[in-house]
């Protein structure tokens, strides 16, 4: 299925190669680079590309293009979903998913790009299977390995590979038993011109971080589960439980995953937390116009709204702004002509406003069209949607677990229309 | 000292001896580069060194080359060595830098082979595995023997992980030698009928790759795959659900018949009732559109696109809106599969035509696929909230994306009447656009516009005919002049005057626009010759000269069809007509119209191309074809593993998993539906009456160690019955009545199967028990012993609850326990099948048979014979075989065959009922060979017989398994000498 894989940096080197099955050249590259210039913009790249030999499918993640080299029929989600799992994982070992950090590591992560994949066939993705097999890597390990020479190399077959519960690893133990769940929900919405809602829906997740010994088997409540319209599970859950009881019953993996996404959409529940007063011309015949933009807090349960930035990407005839920010600072990029106003936090009685002069181009024609205005912010200690947790319960092993929950709302892809 | 000093090492010593003193010359002689050879001369250094921590750095090193790409073959000599190398780190780099180089090393990667074979005997399952991973990704044509003897073994390995692995090297066997594919599809088949989740996914990518046309091998296990299938892991789910989807559209018939076409003969045909297999599919995969993994989703989605009924498509639209929020190339992907279901299935994505809004840091990509899939949910009730969405698109900066929005307007003007004039008015308005990329669209469209209506249009017309003077964009240029022309009778004081311009600038035209310049001029020289003629000389004059052959060809054309010479033919009549005949307005439809003829998911869908190996989606069947191939035999197998009956009706059990802890039974996974329907067992022959009397005295109470009734296979005269049989209708005490033996053969081997006393009527109080070892492969364990177990209730009350309990067994050994028996009513019998891993040893398994009041204990103590399963083999094979067990490994004899024990046939008679084993083909022809493999390790066990002068003869038996081996020799001689 998969044959090859490229990693490639933004300036064009391709810095790692894998290959699953017989070598194939990296000049097959090229018809990706090709296509990337072709693009201009590498959000534009398109993920499927075919060459005469060859198709090549990528993804982009992290400043790092991930391209695979395909031979014959295969469904392109899965080698996108495999791609992703790969740069996940380089994620989960190393902390971030950089160059830098592959380079580093280059060893390890050929030896996960040997496990992960047989043939070209996935073999492996689970993160708590590849953690038995390779060890990820800590400061404190590396200087032992280099003094015994012992290895970062399990030696026996991983008893996820063969359990019906692939995803824990066995014998894991813990002094402090813990389990925390973190609800995170984010607004993505379209409003528009008027300030009315043309579009809103709750994303959310839940992330857990769960150290606890043995096989616990755990399960989660809600208070009002009928909130949730449609969710995806991590293979843990226990389908049967959740659509006869509503009720999330599993036997969690070690460490660190995301136990469910799920989404509220019916438009009249998503609550918007802030508002915005916009007021942006461009003078017909002059070099100039006016640029005014206050934020509010609307609806927001009585939780400080924080974190807010605003980012605008103004019209190309746009050559510099003048503005005054009454909190917080903004920046102005005349090259990608983006504007950044970093507002912080709202408090309502001193609303936050950002208002000046644009100059433009001399001699170019008014802009057709005022930018839209991407907001961003966050809301502590809340869910927007309403959901919470009612309890948890554990089964299966005697000791007393520490149990948190949190609650953290953001804005997704939120987008004012001016 | 981590290493296996090897005996080629000094050798290669040598050889690099030599090597270097040519290079050395080489480099006096002016070669300033340092050769490969010097500059690795350090990694070589340290991968000599007998440190295994400066191994480990120096494979680091080469590793790290290996995946900048650089060359490191050169050090491939060095490396090899290692392969033996103890460090587990050390010999995973040398496996990674082995198969990214062997094939271009042929000769010295064979050097490595030997070490794999060891491998595969290793009892770290681990590390069989890795052996067999890494062997089957040499790729050197030289091996294929070995690989294929490797994966065959592997099939049969006890570990799924190994099978796991073996499914996965079959088809890279198939890619270096497709020659092989004939033997790779039985393994497959094997591999098909594995009951462990671990398996499934892995064999059924084999079998796409390797004989996907060979639907006939998923029949039997169809009905399996679809209850495994919640609980395979993810990219296996994705692989048998595609698989399943076409298997589907050959079985079963369409769930959406067209009704109306048929309504006259639905009366005469019988009402369509879905294959309840068809259900099962669907109702199975269901759950899995809630998985985190979007190609998971994609696949049901599209099984559900292809197989369900109309009325239930519309599940899938949720999550696959879901999926929109991930990563922009899934986005990608999705929107594209979208786009086609949305044309055939508008109503399905209707309630979520907001997820596809557009929002302005949306890339480019992704805009115009919403676009897509906006214009073709666009109907005449949601027309104007679309139409409002557009006109803010239409202001965006993104210019490409305007121009895909005005196209989108068209579209939805053409296929919704009612909004036809505001979208032309608003289309018009664009036309004072300033963007001149944004007119050039609008002119293109409203052209194909007005093709619908024309009359009442001129005055946009006229209004376009002014836009000559300032657009540029030639395709806009083009579209105007071919409207003025077409319509020219709408605007007659205004075309002669454009072609007077058109005329003027012809010669800094583009070829587009050129063309249509001569296609006006003719056009005006057929309407109104007067003010037109000298006009269309000039500029077919202009064209006969123009750089560009084609502007050439028509004018030629044109002049010879409208200006009337003598000589000008019958066509000239007819230019009129020609030229301005009604021509259909185009239909503007979309790019995914049409594309679900691709399975959908599939590259070859994404793509709108074949792609190479795709396999077309078949069309639904007229007739179905008999679902009866789908149903399996259920054998007494253990708790109903894949035995769903005729219902197709296992509710959908899934994703109870996790429930079981950690256990690694594979049974497990597949928790019973319905019990198996009691099955006759094979026929066995029956104890002779005279043992069971010899038994009667013993009382089983709780000696529970001492193997009580367990009846050795030393006892003489039991096999002496010619016919030994076990009455099927076993009744009472008329159990003992012998039967002629049946005609089918029993087992692989052809034995003659002996019956045992598990417990005897009198010490059961009245249940009597038997068990026999019918030499068939115990379903779901390769290791396990299969024993057929017959019960039968001799007293005048029922029975019930009958199970196995607290089995003592030695550590290693394992039973697989029959299903409890609910209830036995008086004078029945009941046939049950257990597994016993006896671990290759001949120690007896102890437990308890229960019944609801009773504890029995009992013990099954297997004959040396009944610990193997035969193998087969060829000559060539078994002398290869036998010459690597040689010394402590055989074991000879020599005796006297009797009279009647010399042919042929009695002698394989004898060997194979007291072993099972399997006859291997032998050239000369007196000797005779069998071999077999045992149950748990699956070491060899080779038997060879040669017949001497008259009655002397020699008896060998190889085998790693020097117990077992000494144990049958005395056993087959025991046979031959009755």
């Amino acid at each position: 299925m998969i044959h090859s894989l490229f990693l490639i940096n933004c300036s064009g080197d391709i810095f790692l190669e894998k290959h699953w099955k017989s070598v194939v050249s990296q000049s097959v590259c090229d018809y990706f680079f090709e296509a990337q210039e072709k693009a201009i913009d590498v959000e534009n790249v398109p993920p499927v590309i075919s060459t005469p030999h060859h198709y090549l499918i990528s993804i982009y993640r992290d400043k790092i293009f991930f391209v695979s080299v395909i031979q014959s029929e295969v469904p392109p989600l899965f080698v996108i979903e495999f791609l992703h799992r790969v740069a996940d994982t380089f994620q989960d070992y190393f902390g971030e998913c950089s160059e830098t950090a592959i380079k580093d590591n280059v060893v390890i992560v050929y030896e996960l790009l040997e496990e992960m994949l047989d043939n070209g066939f996935p073999l492996a993705t689970e993160s708590n299977i590849l953690k038995e097999l390779i060890k990820p890597p800590t400061i404190l390990r590396s200087v032992v390995n280099s003094i015994t020479g012992s290895s970062n190399v399990g030696d026996t077959l991983p008893t996820g590979q063969l359990s019906n519960i692939p995803w824990r690893r066995a014998g894991v133990k813990y002094t402090n038993n813990e389990a925390y769940f973190d609800v995170v929900e984010e607004i993505d919405a379209i409003i528009d011109k008027s300030g009315s809602t043309v579009f809103a829906e709750i994303q959310g997740v839940i992330d857990s971080c769960i150290k606890l010994s043995g096989m616990p088997d755990l399960s989660l409540s809600f208070m009002n589960p009928r909130l949730l319209d449609d969710v995806s599970f991590h293979p843990c859950i226990r389908f049967k439980r959740w659509e006869s009881e509503r009720v999330l019953s599993f036997i969690p993996p070690d460490g660190n995953f995301r136990l469910i996404s799920y989404r509220v959409s019916s438009q009249n529940l998503v609550a918007i937390p802030v508002y915005v007063k916009h007021m942006i011309s461009f003078k017909e015949n002059s070099s100039s116009g006016r640029f005014d933009v206050t934020i509010g807090p609307k609806q927001n349960m009585g939780k400080t709204v924080e974190s807010v930035v605003m980012t605008v990407h103004m019209p190309k005839a746009v050559l510099n702004m003048n503005l005054t920010a009454t909190q917080g600072s903004y920046t102005f990029d005349p090259v990608t002509k983006v504007l950044t106003w970093d507002v912080g936090k709202i408090t309502p009685q001193k609303l936050p406003n950002l208002k000046g002069l644009v100059n433009l181009q001399s001699g170019a024609p008014k802009p057709e069209e005022n930018p839209s205005l991407n907001i961003q912010f966050k809301i502590q200690q809340l869910a927007i949607s309403g959901l919470k947790v009612n309890r948890l319960d554990m089964y299966g092993e005697k000791y007393k677990p520490f149990k948190g929950v949190k609650y953290i709302t953001k804005a997704g892809k939120f987008q004012v229309r001016t | 000292h981590g290493c296996h000093p090897q005996p080629w090492s000094g050798r290669l010593g040598a050889e690099k001896k030599t090597k270097n003193g040519s290079k050395w010359l080489k480099m006096e002689n002016g070669n300033f580069f340092a050769p490969v050879w010097y500059r690795h001369d350090d990694l070589k250094e340290m991968l000599d060194s007998n440190k295994d921590s400066l191994k480990l750095e120096a494979m680091k090193r080469i590793v790290a080359m290996i995946a900048r790409g650089k060359n490191a073959s050169d050090l491939f000599p060095a490396v090899v060595k290692n392969v033996a190398c103890k460090n587990i780190e050390v010999k995973k780099l040398v496996y990674v830098y082995l198969v990214r180089y062997a094939e271009e090393q042929q000769d010295l990667a064979l050097l490595s082979i030997s070490t794999f074979q060891r491998g595969l005997k290793d009892p770290n399952q681990l590390i069989r595995a890795s052996a067999l991973r890494v062997l089957s990704s040499i790729r050197v044509p030289i091996i294929v023997p070995i690989m294929m003897l490797a994966i065959k073994e592997a099939a049969s390995d006890m570990s799924p992980y190994v099978r796991k692995t073996a499914a996965h090297a079959i088809p890279k066997l198939y890619s270096l030698d497709s020659d092989q594919k004939d033997q790779l599809i039985e393994v497959i088949e094997k591999l098909l009928a594995d009951k462990t989740t671990l398996v499934a996914g892995s064999v059924v990518m084999a079998f796409e790759e390797v004989c996907p046309e060979r639907i006939d091998l998923i029949h039997k296990n169809y009905r399996k795959l679809c209850n495994l299938l919640i609980d395979v892991e993810e990219w296996g789910q994705v692989v048998i659900i595609n698989m399943l989807t076409r298997y589907a559209r050959t079985q079963f018939l369409s769930p959406n018949q067209n009704v109306s076409a048929e309504a006259a003969s639905l009366a005469k045909r019988k009402p369509y009732v879905m294959d309840p297999d068809h259900r099962l599919l669907l109702r199975n995969t269901k759950p899995l559109l809630q998985s985190r993994n979007a190609a998971v989703v994609m696949a049901v989605a599209q099984l559900y696109f292809h197989l369900a009924p109309k009325a239930e498509v519309g599940v899938i639209a949720k999550a696959l809106v879901r999926l929109l929020r991930s990563h922009r190339s899934v986005q990608y992907v999705v929107l594209q599969n979208v786009a086609t279901m949305s044309i055939k299935r508008r109503g399905m994505f209707e309630p979520y035509l907001k997820s596809f809004y557009i929002r302005s840091t949306d890339p480019t990509q992704i805009k115009i696929l919403k676009l897509e899939v906006l214009t073709n949910l666009a109907n005449e009730t949601n027309i104007s909230t679309i139409l409002r969405e557009f006109q803010t698109y239409i202001r965006s900066m993104d210019k490409d994306f305007v121009a895909a929005t005005i196209q989108a307007i068209g579209r939805c003007a053409t296929n919704i009447g009612k909004v036809r004039d505001t979208c032309l008015n608003g289309l018009v308005q664009l036309l004072s656009n300033r963007d001149e990329l944004v007119v050039a669209e609008s002119v293109v469209v409203i052209k194909k516009l007005l093709q619908m209506q024309p009359a009442q249009h001129s005055e946009i017309i006229k209004h376009m005919a002014k836009l000559t003077d300032n657009i540029q964009v030639p395709m806009a240029r083009a579209s105007i002049l071919w409207l003025i022309g077409e319509y020219c009778e709408h605007v007659p004081k205004i075309a002669p005057d454009v072609l007077r311009k058109m005329a003027k600038s012809f010669t800094n035209e583009e070829d587009i626009v050129k063309l249509q310049v001569i296609n006006l001029a003719a056009k005006l020289y057929l309407t109104n010759s007067k003010q037109s003629k000298l006009l269309t000389q000039y500029v077919l004059n202009l064209a006969k000269y123009d750089q560009n052959y084609d502007i050439r060809d028509r004018a030629r054309f044109i002049r010879q069809l409208i200006v009337p010479t003598e000589k000008s033919g019958a066509l000239n009549k007819y230019a009129k007509k020609l030229f301005l005949a009604q021509k259909p307005a185009p239909i503007l439809e979309s790019s995914f119209k049409d594309r679900d003829h691709f399975q959908l998911g599939s590259l070859s869908h994404l793509l709108n191309a074949k792609a190479v190996g795709y396999q077309e989606l078949p069309d639904w069947p007229d007739e179905a074809p008999d679902p009866s191939v789908r149903n399996v035999e259920v054998r007494g197998a253990p708790q109903g593993a894949g035995c769903m009956g005729g219902q197709g009706g296992v509710s959908s059990q899934g994703l109870q998993r996790a429930s079981e802890g950690s256990s690694v039974n594979p049974f497990s996974l597949n928790p019973a539906v319905t019990p198996p329907p009691p099955q006759p067992i094979p026929s066995s022959s029956i104890i002779s009456t005279s043992l069971v009397t010899d038994l009667e005295g013993l009382t089983l109470t709780d000696t529970s160690l001492t193997p009580a009734v367990s009846v050795p296979h030393a006892l003489p005269g039991m096999s002496r019955d010619p016919c030994p049989s076990w009455g099927l209708q076993v009744g009472g005490s008329a159990s003992h009545t012998p039967a002629p033996r049946p005609r089918q053969l029993l087992s692989p081997a052809f034995g003659a199967v002996r019956t045992y006393e598990l417990l005897h009527r009198m010490a059961g109080e009245g249940l009597s028990v038997e068990y026999c070892f019918s030499r068939r492969p115990f379903p779901g364990d390769p290791h396990m012993v299969a024993v057929h177990i017959q019960i039968s209730n001799n007293t005048d009350a029922e029975v019930k609850s009958l199970r196995v309990s607290e089995p003592k067994l030695l550590s290693g050994m394992r039973i697989q326990e029959f299903p409890e028996i609910e209830r036995l009513a008086p004078g029945d019998t009941a046939n049950v099948v257990m597994g016993i891993d006896f671990c290759d040893s001949t120690q007896a398994a102890n437990f308890q048979l229960c019944t609801h009041t009773r504890h029995f204990y009992v013990s099954i103590q297997p004959p040396v014979g009944e610990l193997m399963a035969p193998v087969f083999m060829s000559e060539n094979e078994f002398k290869k075989e036998q010459g690597k067990l040689t010394g402590m490994s055989e074991i000879t004899e020599k005796l006297t065959l009797p009279e009647k024990c010399r042919s042929d046939h009695a002698i394989v008679q004898q060997v194979t009922s007291a072993a099972n084993v399997g006859r291997v083909p032998c050239g000369a022809d007196n000797e005779y060979r069998f071999a077999a493999k045992t149950m748990t390790s699956g070491s060899l066990v080779l038997i060879t017989l040669e017949q001497r002068e008259g009655a002397v003869a020699q008896l060998t038996v190889n085998s790693e398994k020097m117990v077992i081996g000494t144990m049958l020799v005395k056993d087959i001689i025991q046979a031959l000498a009755q």
